[in-house]
């Protein structure tokens, strides 16, 4: 422990994220503004997600920090060592066992439960702002239900590539009602956003709360002939086989050759434990 | 054999101690006290305050120490220690009329009362590179006499005397806090200002300098500008009156510029106004200009549609931390979304390429 209040944020301020987070579970999906603080961690780097962590942790929680799926990026190290130092919670990078997992870019693969809170760490939470970017005119237009913008967005993309070209950030309409972004988790995520677990989303440098209560309908944008497709790289894993896994794409030398590996590494390393092999596995070159 | 790559915690804290080496730099070298900071790089700790929004000239001395200079970087720390302190409560508003001036000049008239005073400028400094600086010599003196003069009355007053600048209405209402409420837009002139005087001084600087250039041109004068020490007083309710808590350095610009006026209103000049901790005059006047040009609705203006004129644009990217934290984030892995985009770029070049294959069978 150390001389600051248990997990950073005197509790005031914790109490005034709380009433924004308890706002944003009342009314999925929709942006509550909140009087984000500056942290000792830059903006951009997860200072929404870990105002929201620290909002939602006990002494009692275990914490799990993920970027890119993986645990042993640096900024999810970062994070949770700031957790430690100064909340004192137990950590974990098992997905299973974690009350709170605090991510960038991914969900984990390993689905959660009832018990857990996953927070995103967001950059831009408005969805319509890179169509619009004045928050007086995307406020007004959420208010007023109004996403034809959006819908011509993808509709242009249909008719210039052929294809949706939103690969990640894939919009969603949370229980037919507001427009949200997901932050920019691969679209191939998108599905799992209907979980058993409560999912809160903070965008610190936008001021901004949102989430998802447990089991409600989150559907990703598209048309009926061009229904949404959560593709991902058409490959097993190479270390633990798996063909259900969001993938990494390594480049393992200079003469075009790559692999392909699991991005959420706890889920990698339990498969492997369990005996699961894939092409390249170490383990297996080791056994023979 | 590839094997996931392990070892990031281990990696920073090797980083950071590097960092603590190369921050030290040579150790032949004697190292830079606080005190030397806040001595002799006065307007760097200045700056440090104002755009920190902390008025303490030995923690933004000592966050140019930890920063090896990058002053973004000390405010950046600065900011993140001053959020974690209290609020005790609230000074009263400060009185700048009642200055104890080091500098105090008025580009609208030749002399008035109080006098111009240049104060310690570089204004007139020829820009010669002095070479005996890098020689150690002995510490420079001023010359000083008694001041003569007890009072500096405001420029700004004098025109209003006589009706000629529009007059600015006092109100009791509490103004809102940034720093304990999210940014609405509209965000009202309290806002406004807040925002700006601790907004980047190259950004603040920068849209002053297109307002001068045409893009929104309102042709400031500068009215009056005076650096120098205020009291700060602060009501005691156990007391019942205000008590002084201290003293801080305050740079104040008031701007006078381009009359407005109508068939039913005679023709008035109007203002704009700079306030910044510290001595820090070229963002004190910048500021006085944006925040003219951002009352171009209040005053009947037209909307050139300049950057300048944007409320939301001004305010929403004035902020040096949270720009500087946006922009250097690109620097953290995104390798997942960028796989997502690799998926899609290779499966659009597919389907092109099958598309020119038929055409061509």
């Amino acid at each position: 422990m150390s001389d600051y209040n248990f997990a950073y944020l005197d509790e005031q301020t914790k109490r005034m994220i709380r009433r924004a987070i308890l706002k944003g579970v009342a009314i999925p999906g929709y942006q509550v503004p909140f009087a984000s603080r500056e942290m000792p961690m830059p903006y951009g780097w997860g200072t929404g997600g870990v105002q929201v962590s620290a909002a939602c942790l006990t002494p009692e929680d275990t914490f799990k920090v993920i970027d890119q799926g993986a645990d042993d990026t640096t900024n999810a190290v970062s994070i949770r060592k700031f957790f430690e130092f100064t909340a004192g919670v137990a950590v974990t990078e098992h997905t299973g066992e974690a009350t709170v997992i605090q991510t960038r870019h991914r969900i984990p693969e390993e689905p959660l439960r009832e018990d857990q809170i996953l927070v995103y760490q967001v950059p831009i939470p408005e969805p319509l702002r890179f169509l619009e970017p004045r928050e007086t005119e995307t406020r007004k237009m959420h208010a007023l239900e109004e996403y034809g913008l959006m819908h011509v967005k993808l509709y242009e993309d249909i008719s210039r590539h052929g294809n949706i070209a939103t690969s990640y950030a894939y919009p969603v309409k949370v229980e037919g009602r507001y427009v949200m972004d997901p932050s920019p988790i691969p679209k191939f995520d998108n599905p799992k956003l209907e979980m058993a677990a409560i999912q809160l989303f903070g965008a610190g440098r936008e001021q901004r709360i949102y989430a998802i209560p447990p089991y409600t309908q989150v559907i990703s944008l598209d048309f009926e002939d061009y229904p949404f497709d959560p593709s991902k790289a058409d490959h097993p894993c190479d270390l633990c086989g798996a063909e259900h896994t969001y993938l990494d794409e390594v480049i393992i030398d200079d003469a075009g050759g790559r692999m392909f590996v699991c991005s959420d590494t706890d889920y990698c390393a339990g498969r492997q434990a369990d005996g699961h092999r894939g092409r390249l596995s170490p383990i297996q070159e080791a056994a023979e | 054999m590839y094997v996931a790559v392990k070892g990031g915690e281990r990696a920073i804290d090797n980083a950071h101690e590097w960092l603590a080496e190369e921050r030290r730099g040579d150790t032949d070298i004697a190292e830079l006290s606080i005190a030397q900071i806040r001595e002799q790089l006065a307007l760097a700790v200045n700056r440090v305050m104002a755009e920190g929004s902390l008025y303490d000239p030995d923690l933004a001395a000592l966050a140019i120490k930890q920063s090896r200079g990058d002053l973004i970087e000390a405010i950046f720390l600065i900011r993140a220690y001053r959020t974690t302190l209290p609020r005790i409560g609230h000074s009263k508003p400060i009185e700048t009329s009642d200055m104890a001036c080091d500098r105090r000049i008025s580009a609208t008239f030749k002399d008035l009362p109080g006098g111009q005073i240049l104060g310690p400028t570089f204004d007139y400094t020829h820009r010669l590179l002095d070479f005996k600086l890098a020689a150690e010599g002995k510490a420079p003196v001023a010359q000083t006499r008694e001041t003569d003069v007890d009072r500096m009355p405001r420029v700004t007053d004098f025109l209003n005397q006589d009706g000629l600048i529009q007059t600015e209405t006092p109100t009791d209402t509490s103004p809102p806090d940034l720093t304990r409420q999210p940014m609405q837009f509209p965000a009202g002139r309290p806002l406004r200002l807040q925002n700006l005087t601790r907004g980047d001084e190259g950004f603040v600087l920068s849209i002053a300098y297109s307002t001068q250039r045409g893009y929104a041109r309102n042709h400031p004068f500068v009215g009056e500008l005076r650096i120098g020490r205020v009291v700060v007083e602060m009501d005691i309710p156990a007391l019942g009156f205000a008590v002084d808590i201290g003293e801080i350095t305050v740079t104040e610009c008031e701007t006078v510029n381009q009359f407005t006026g109508s068939k039913t209103e005679p023709a008035q000049f109007t203002r704009g106004y700079g306030l910044v901790f510290g001595q820090t005059e070229r963002k004190a006047i910048s500021m006085a200009l944006v925040d003219r040009a951002l009352r171009w609705e209040e005053l009947g203006e037209d909307n050139m549609g300049a950057p300048a004129q944007d409320e939301e644009f001004v305010l929403a990217h004035s902020d040096n931390i949270q720009a500087t934290g946006f922009l250097e984030h690109i620097k953290l892995p995104h390798y997942v979304d960028f796989q997502s985009e690799l998926e899609l770029v290779r499966k659009l070049r597919r389907e092109t390429a099958d598309a020119t294959k038929e055409a061509a069978e």
